[in-house]
């Protein structure tokens, strides 16, 4: 369907005035909300996520997009809700303590609405603790934690050595993300999954809250 | 009376500037997670100690504890209200520290947040942060400004401009970090070395260059480009690398005779200011002090220092 392409397309330009635009003439051709969602905002923010992590485009194109990404989603989002379509569950995400760096975090917070999460957003600088507390309190099933310094990335232990001290484990599961996170940190400090870029950190959750649920 | 540090930088000698704070600091009981500038405030004396093992060490010119010291950097932490006292705190214990000895560099680094068109934030309000901290700094006795690690050069900019608007004389060094891409070194705002050298030319910066970043191998890249696009001196503060986690410590692979070793490819790149970065100690500043000095013997036939 071309109108898609298009959407996807306005959406890397940063078109905040053609995006929703098309969305809606999407959905005058007939096209089903949520194939809009998916093969229009999400698979165009995911070519925005993958451009940036190559260093094809900058942060600024970044912001843009994800701004034209909400306009959008903010024409789909009543007939995402009227049509009843199931949240796949609550996800509190944060950069974890000492970090103030949330462009990453953003963007997966972004993409995990897009797919469909619940997502609570903690903000950066969040202490261990935190994370767990809003976890329980609001009942997620998966905690995201991101880090860009190498000297913040301890927390993300803090935060799995946490849930196993309250013997949360089971019930909360933790992904972790970032550019100094590695596959090995994850595993060295018992996290449940690691989020190598965005889309593969929306692919994790989903497995997460699969499991969880 | 303290030298003109203007006076040595347009004689042609290449002066050191000294290492990472934030690292000491952490080894000296901050907690991680508070802001490093409160301890201007309430732990001064850890600051004038700092300054004094990097001048021992060597350094010429020691930055104070300031980074982030701009009000709208603090609001984060709820301290937006002390900024004056924070940044003057910080500039007064380097002062008290190295007397005569080296220059005071005040270091000022990003707000934090973006800017219009992008972000939320206003030029203006970041202009007045900034210029609050300008203010502080300079009224403290700082011998020269230091904007440092600026990934828009929007903003860059306006503290540089901010700087000017409270002294038309102190010299004034701004510096941004870069990335490789596939099309060369960029900021994370998109922003390239030919573009960071006309614009902060253009602000009124006496000294470019960049700090942090990926390492010193890279840093004579960066250097080099920054050669071939603009006239003014140059400054480089490099990290010790990546840095890694080994058994949940934090480890810079850099070690100060790595660093050292390029003492002569920063002459050849005709380096103004060397210093350190993230992860760089009292004894990376030694050891370059010392292999400074041999190169310096080998190109001029005497010493800086």
């Amino acid at each position: 369907m071309e109108i898609l392409s298009r959407i996807a397309q306005g959406l890397e330009a940063g078109d905040d005035a053609a995006v929703p635009q098309l969305t809606r003439d999407a959905l005058a051709q007939g096209i089903a909300a949520t194939t809009v969602l998916d093969e229009g905002l999400i698979a165009g923010m995911n070519v925005v996520g993958e451009k940036f992590r190559v260093h094809d485009i900058f942060l600024p194109d970044v912001l843009l997009a994800a701004r034209a990404m909400y306009a959008g989603m903010d024409v789909l989002k009543p007939l995402l809700i009227s049509a009843g379509v199931a949240s796949r569950g609550r996800v509190v995400i944060g950069s974890v303590q000492g970090d103030l760096h949330d462009i990453g975090k953003n963007l997966v917070g972004i993409m995990l609405k897009g797919a469909g999460f619940e997502v609570i957003d903690l903000g950066n600088d969040v202490a261990a603790a935190t994370f767990v507390e809003a976890a329980k309190s609001q009942q997620a099933g998966v905690i995201g934690m991101s880090a860009l310094l190498t000297t913040t990335m301890p927390v993300m232990k803090e935060v799995v050595d946490l849930l196993k001290k309250e013997r949360l484990c089971g019930r909360i599961k933790t992904i972790i993300g970032g550019a100094p996170v590695s596959r090995d940190y994850a595993d060295e400090i018992g996290a449940d999954a690691y989020g190598y870029d965005c889309a593969q950190a929306v692919e994790q959750v989903k497995h997460l809250a699969a499991v969880v649920s | 009376m303290k030298e003109s540090f203007k006076a040595r930088i347009v004689a042609g000698d290449v002066l050191l500037a000294d290492g990472a704070i934030g690292s000491l600091l952490l080894e000296r009981g901050l907690a991680p997670g508070a802001a490093p500038e409160s301890l201007n405030l309430s732990r001064p004396q850890l600051l004038e100690e700092i300054a004094g093992l990097y001048l021992e060490a060597g350094a010429m010119i020691i930055q104070s504890n300031t980074f982030g010291a701009s009000p709208l950097k603090l609001s984060h932490y709820g301290l937006a209200d002390k900024a004056a006292a924070i940044n003057e705190g910080g500039v007064a214990a380097v002062c008290r520290a190295v007397g005569e000895r080296a220059w005071v560099a005040a270091s000022c680094g990003p707000s934090g947040r973006i800017l219009k068109p992008f972000g939320d934030t206003e030029a203006e309000q970041v202009y007045e942060s900034f210029r609050t901290q300008m203010q502080a700094v300079i009224n403290a006795g700082a011998d020269v400004v230091c904007v440092e690690t600026m990934s828009d050069v929007n903003e860059a900019r306006l503290a540089v401009q901010a700087a000017r608007s409270v002294s038309a004389s102190i010299p004034v060094m701004a510096t941004m970090t870069f990335e490789p891409t596939p099309r060369g070194f960029f900021t994370i705002m998109g922003v390239s070395i030919a573009r960071a050298c006309r614009e902060l030319e253009d602000a009124g910066a006496d000294l470019v260059g960049s700090n942090c970043g990926n390492g010193s191998a890279q840093m004579v890249a960066i250097a080099e480009e920054f050669k071939k696009n603009t006239r003014l001196p140059l400054l480089i503060q490099a990290n010790a690398g990546v840095p890694e986690l080994r058994q949940g410590k934090v480890h810079y692979p850099e070690t100060p005779e790595f660093m050292a070793g390029l003492a002569g490819a920063w002459l050849d790149a005709g380096v103004a200011v060397i210093g350190g970065c993230c992860g760089t100690t009292p004894g990376h500043t030694r050891a370059m002090r010392r292999a400074l000095d041999e190169e310096l013997k080998k190109h001029h036939g005497h010493t800086s220092s």
